[in-house]
């Protein structure tokens, strides 16, 4: 057994109380400063920066959104032509899936869930640390990409053969496939975090029936992100092999397929929307008890509708091919399944009625947008279950229609509960509350603005109007209602103009935050509104589902760690019994410098294969930097 | 641009609600029933949801009781089980509905259809091979019989679309596909690719045109035709113009020495309601703005522009008009 | 909020051990992520089999002398690193640090024999889609084993210094033996697939 080094031990038993917060803050503390930013394993800085990050790429898909609208206004309009429409499209797609969707619903995890199972940080922190900075470089490609004129321009899903060797001309579609590459091993190191923070770092006495919603759909979303993001890993990596060193995958005349990207591609784009709504739901589920002041309704019901979604997931991909000529007995067993998701999601949508039809409704901004998802996400499941029909679906295919269903289940299904959730946990992030006022405006804005906007696009797909066409021709009677969409869509975006103002002015302004201003059962509203570094001066210990509720004077704690070195515990998978202390480790520049020879080894190989080669070995220095022990009180065991 | 004459008398000429074909006829039924009975389950959450939070809305505390929260998991259960009946109903009428895509009727006459960028390639295969003749962009078949159309995507994925006669299939390389298609009345039905596909994905159209088989038997004769002779002088100014120039590398015209196939085929060009693949109708003028300037007129398209005199290209437009 | 303490922490050890361990859980998701990527890439090389009208494509079977010489190798491998996963888990120090010379050397020996096995596949990849799969099922697999390797070298070094002498780090010889394991079972059905499959 290695001998400490220097001094003494410290506990927290040795310290008063008066002095347990100072000589946590010392411990776990981030300095302020250039390096501490750079250096910081902070799940709560490293989430914010997440989030705002997320939020700006949502802005920066808005304005292609609202270019496209300008465009597809007026028949044969000249504000865009085809080779930038075609890149305004895709990026708009690209940018709103991998670097906003997905990504913001990682980041408010990323800071919600330690706090939530009532740890002082998430498993492996410099992983964490390294995945944002891997997102940031992922998009700064893209962007820049676009900036420069090379920015992607085959769809989203950049099908095959117009993505390949012979009809993806310069380096747009590598561009695409490499940010893919950024985005995934990002959201792979947090699906990891997730998994181990959630299985062996919960609160003494949190139990697997005492895991809020919101964690469950977490760790249901993580084991989706491991199983499915290798799918467009490899997809993304034999396009790029296709493309750069003359391999076949995708190459009918030398025994490829053209339709084995589609497959690869939607075996993990379908399961992709549910990554974005799982944790949605979660958020609506957690968020929903305070604002109908009793406990949601059917707890085991909800868990099990998030697992059962979680599987059927992996058996839906065909719908999304199924006009591309493959065996109609099998395009059925795709509607079947496809229908049958349906079920868990209605579950989920009875137990919240059931909810706020026992409960006591307090009618501010988070449960406003709760009414409005529901409202909402119903419809958009409702158009699922129409285009899950084969036939059905032989219309509306890829025309304005999915369009409109899309937005529906994404805007309605997940932005919704994001944006009730940011009016939620604004508080405890800022230690600042929103503008009610603001709130409610925004919210109407968004929710008829949302609605104007995308209804009339299925009118539009059934009135013959495909997608991704940069114009149409005048005598197609689908002007009147582009106009209309057009113009409603300035409704939506105002809305989500004074939805950033209440932001960014409550972040300043705002009237301060009490601990637990909502009246909260949840355990991230046990601590001070902004949280301290160390997140619990004292790990609570878990009796209920509703610790707060069980007890809103007295929470009971556990003592005994360490306060000269970062720690926090271990604890058993079911009956989360404590079983180690474990230690959390200090701030660190190595994920940094991981994260920019990783960047540079994947850029580089855009242009060359031998970057794999050359470029892995800064990366290899870099990780062991990272892991060699550097002799802190954290290496004692 | 185009003065369009529309299918039938009045309405959408491309549409799923506008319908005139077997399969589209059947499909229009399914999607009016399945969105009926979907728009009366959202009414019926939305009821739901305005209740639960009516009743509640007096802020009267509430003790908990478990005799409620059996009635309300007896409800939640309840609906669950209506939502199970409903998806296992719509599946069943979906797989029914399947049969309707593939139409009956007598198979000797089949269309095989090329996707290419940014055009539609058409081969007549009738029962006699010796009868085959080739065109783009402009389909003529026969009211009331069944067409079977092969579809062959030659460079990206395509989608043969044409709502108001049927679903969509996709032309995928490497993959041959196939639709069938019955048009129950006469008229003009427009389609367009619902693949992205590239820069003019959005121009790339196509129109089929139902008609008695005796029109339809008319149009199959001038087709396989050689092309017209030119009639004067203009005329065959512009042929030796066309064989002289570019144009002939790229595009047939049976009877004359142009037998290049990168291009659509313009043996009966004249007699095409549109050029461009549904971009303009077709007239000399049109023909002649086209030829001037393909690439203003449809950026990205495979068609270069071909520097060519005013009194040539009056010509050459002249000539391809009298093509009929 | 007040506090109530209701339970005492501080005899609990400094760090856990296999499933106490946060590292291993980590090493146990890692796994998962690779083996479903192997599995999708054995998915493909399926796949592309059923449509093809002979398979392989243009080519004879692969050689079956490298593939299955490191198949042999591999699975004898699996002798010292169990046993040294054994001293791990014992904390004997200098056996640990015998071993972990030892894995190092062996970990090299698959790696020669891949350079002859390479071109045994008498197929390039830029050939056809055959010649794409399997290169690429035996470059993952490759680079599996580089990637072991230089986790097995840095740790061999680690357990020399002064920050060999602690659970921690026989933990993490444990965690590495595990992913050893691991690498040598994701090769079985990649040799299945690439010499047996072909021979159909």
């Amino acid at each position: 057994m290695k001998q400490s080094a220097a001094a003494p031990e410290q506990r927290d038993i040795d310290v008063e109380r008066a002095q347990l917060t100072d000589a946590l803050a010392e411990t776990w503390k981030t300095p302020s400063g250039l390096w501490g930013a750079l250096a910081t394993v902070d799940h709560k800085i490293i989430g914010r920066r997440y989030i705002f990050t997320a939020f700006v790429f949502l802005a920066l898909g808005g304005v292609l959104a609202a270019l496209m609208r300008i465009q597809l206004a007026q028949p044969e309009a000249r504000l865009l032509g085809p080779d930038r429409y075609n890149q305004i499209f895709t990026m708009h797609g690209a940018n709103m899936m991998f670097l906003f969707a997905v990504p913001v619903m990682e980041a408010v995890a990323v800071y919600l869930v330690p706090l939530m199972v009532g740890t002082r940080n998430i498993a492996f922190p410099r992983l964490n640390a390294f995945s944002y900075w891997i997102y940031l470089a992922g998009g700064a490609l893209l962007w820049i990409a676009f900036a420069l004129d090379m920015g992607p321009d085959v769809g989203w899903f950049a099908y095959v053969p117009l993505s390949g060797p012979q009809y993806g001309t310069g380096k747009r579609a590598d561009i695409w496939a490499q940010m893919i590459t950024f985005t995934e091993i990002s959201a792979l190191a947090v699906a990891v975090e997730f998994v181990v923070t959630i299985f062996k770092q919960r609160a003494p006495g949190m139990t697997l029936d005492r895991i809020p919603v919101f964690v469950w759909a977490m760790l249901v979303t993580s084991f989706l992100v491991i199983m499915a993001m290798p799918a467009i890993v490899l997809a993304s990596t034999s396009l790029i092999l296709d493309r750069l060193v003359g391999t076949h995958f995708y190459n009918p005349a030398e025994g490829g397929d053209v339709l084995l990207w589609q497959h690869l591609f939607w075996f993990f784009g379908h399961p992709e929307v549910y990554i974005i709504f799982l944790p949605a739901v979660g958020m609506v589920s957690t968020m929903i008890e305070p604002f109908a002041r009793r406990p949601t309704f059917g707890y085991l019901g909800l868990v099990m509708a998030l697992i059962a979604t979680g599987i059927l997931a992996f058996g839906l991909w065909v719908h999304h091919m199924f006009v591309a000529g493959l065996p109609r007995l099998g395009d059925s067993f795709f509607t079947a399944s496809s229908m049958a998701i349906a079920i868990p999601a209605g579950i989920q949508i009875f137990c919240w009625l059931a909810t706020l039809w026992d409960g006591r409704p307090v009618f501010k901004s988070p449960l406003l947008f709760i009414i409005g998802f529901i409202v909402t996400f119903v419809i958009g499941g409702l158009t699922g279950v129409m285009v899950a029909s084969v036939p059905f679906d032989t219309q509306v295919h890829d025309t304005y229609f999915v369009v409109a269903h899309f937005h529906y289940v994404l805007i309605g299904g997940a932005v919704f509960p994001l944006l009730g959730a940011i009016h939620y946990w604004f508080p405890k992030l800022t230690g600042r509350m929103m503008s009610e006022a603001l709130g409610q405006w925004s919210f109407w804005l968004i929710f008829v603005g949302f609605n104007a906007t995308f209804f009339p696009m299925h009118i539009l797909g059934l009135e013959g109007m495909p997608r991704r066409i940069y114009t149409y021709q005048p005598d197609l009677p689908w002007h009147g209602l582009n106009l209309f969409v057009s113009l409603s869509a300035v409704i939506l975006t105002a809305g989500f103009l004074l939805f950033f103002i209440n932001v960014m002015r409550s972040a300043r302004f705002g009237e301060i935050a009490l601990d637990n201003p909502w009246d909260a059962p949840t355990l991230e509203w046990a601590t001070t509104s902004p949280p301290p570094s160390y997140n619990f001066a004292m790990i609570p210990v878990v009796g209920s589902l509703h610790p707060l509720w069980d007890d809103r004077d007295g929470l009971p704690v556990a003592d005994g760690l360490r306060t000269d070195r970062r720690e926090l515990i271990v604890t058993t998978l079911a009956t989360a019994e404590p079983q180690a202390r474990e230690a959390s480790p200090q701030n660190s520049i190595w994920p940094l410098w991981a994260a920019i020879a990783t960047t540079i080894m994947l850029i580089w190989s855009i242009f060359s294969p031998w970057a794999v080669v050359w470029g892995s070995i800064p990366a290899a220095v870099a990780l062991i930097g990272w892991f060699w022990p550097k002799g802190t009180p954290e290496d004692e065991s | 641009m185009l003065a369009a004459p529309l299918a039938g008398c009045g309405g959408n000429w491309q549409s799923a609600l506008d319908v005139y074909g077997s399969s589209a006829i059947s499909l229009k039924h399914l999607i009016i029933l399945i969105v009926a009975v979907c728009s009366l389950v959202w009414m019926l959450v939305l009821i739901a949801l305005i209740a639960a939070l009516w009743r509640s809305r007096d802020a009267r505390p509430v003790s908990p009781e478990p005799g409620r929260e059996r009635r309300m998991t007896i409800a939640v259960t309840g609906a669950v089980v209506a939502t199970v009946l409903i998806i296992g109903t719509f599946t069943v009428m979906s797989f029914v509905a399947t049969r309707a895509l593939t139409v009956a009727g007598q198979d000797d006459l089949t269309i095989r259809v090329r996707g290419l960028q940014w055009w539609w390639g058409l081969e007549y295969i009738g029962p006699d091979p010796s009868s085959r003749f080739e065109t783009a962009n402009e389909i003529h078949i026969p009211v009331g019989r069944k067409v079977r159309l092969e579809l062959e995507g030659l460079d990206v994925i395509h989608s043969f679309w044409v709502p108001s006669l049927a679903g969509k299939q996709d032309l995928v390389p490497g993959r041959p596909n196939e639709l069938t298609i019955r048009a129950e009345h006469a008229g003009i039905y427009r389609g367009q690719c619902a693949e992205f596909c590239g820069m003019q994905h959005a121009h790339m159209a196509l129109l089929v045109i139902a008609e008695p088989q005796d029109d339809f038997d008319k149009w199959a004769a001038t087709q396989r035709q050689t092309a017209a002779q030119p009639a004067d002088e203009q005329t065959a100014a512009g042929l030796q113009t066309f064989l002289a120039k570019p144009c002939a590398a790229c595009h047939t015209i049976r009877g004359t020495a142009a037998v290049g196939t990168t291009g659509p085929d313009l043996t009966h060009v004249g007699n095409r309601r549109t050029i461009a693949a549904g971009l303009f109708e077709t007239t000399r003028g049109s023909l002649a703005a086209w030829i001037a300037d393909p690439q203003t007129i449809k950026p990205g398209n495979n068609m270069p522009m071909v520097p060519l005199t005013p009194d040539e290209l009056r010509a050459v437009s002249a000539y391809l008009a009298s093509l009929k | 909020m007040r506090e109530k303490i209701v339970l005492d922490l501080g005899k609990l050890p400094l760090h856990g051990m296999g499933t106490a361990s946060v590292t291993w859980w980590g090493t146990l998701a890692f796994m998962l992520i690779e083996g479903t990527g192997f599995a999708l890439v054995i998915a493909v090389y399926l796949y592309l089999m059923s449509l093809a009208t002979a398979w392989p494509i243009n080519t004879p079977p692969p050689d079956l002398l490298p593939g299955t010489l490191v198949t042999l190798i591999l699975l004898t491998s699996l002798i010292p690193n169990i046993l040294l996963s054994r001293w791990a888990e014992q904390q004997d120090l200098r056996k640990v640090r015998i071993g972990m010379v030892m894995m190092s050397m062996i970990g090299t020996l698959p790696l020669i024999v891949r350079i002859f096995e390479f071109p045994a596949l008498k197929v390039s990849w830029d050939s056809n889609a055959y010649g794409s799969v399997v290169w690429t099922l035996l470059g993952l697999h490759t680079t599996h084993i580089i990637t072991d390797l230089v986790d097995t070298l840095v740790l061999a070094a680690l357990v020399f210094t002064r920050h060999g002498r602690s659970p921690r780090r026989f933990g993490d010889v444990q965690d590495n033996a595990m992913y050893w394991n691991f690498v040598v079972a994701t090769w079985l059905p990649i040799y299945g697939c690439i010499y047996w499959l072909a021979r159909l």
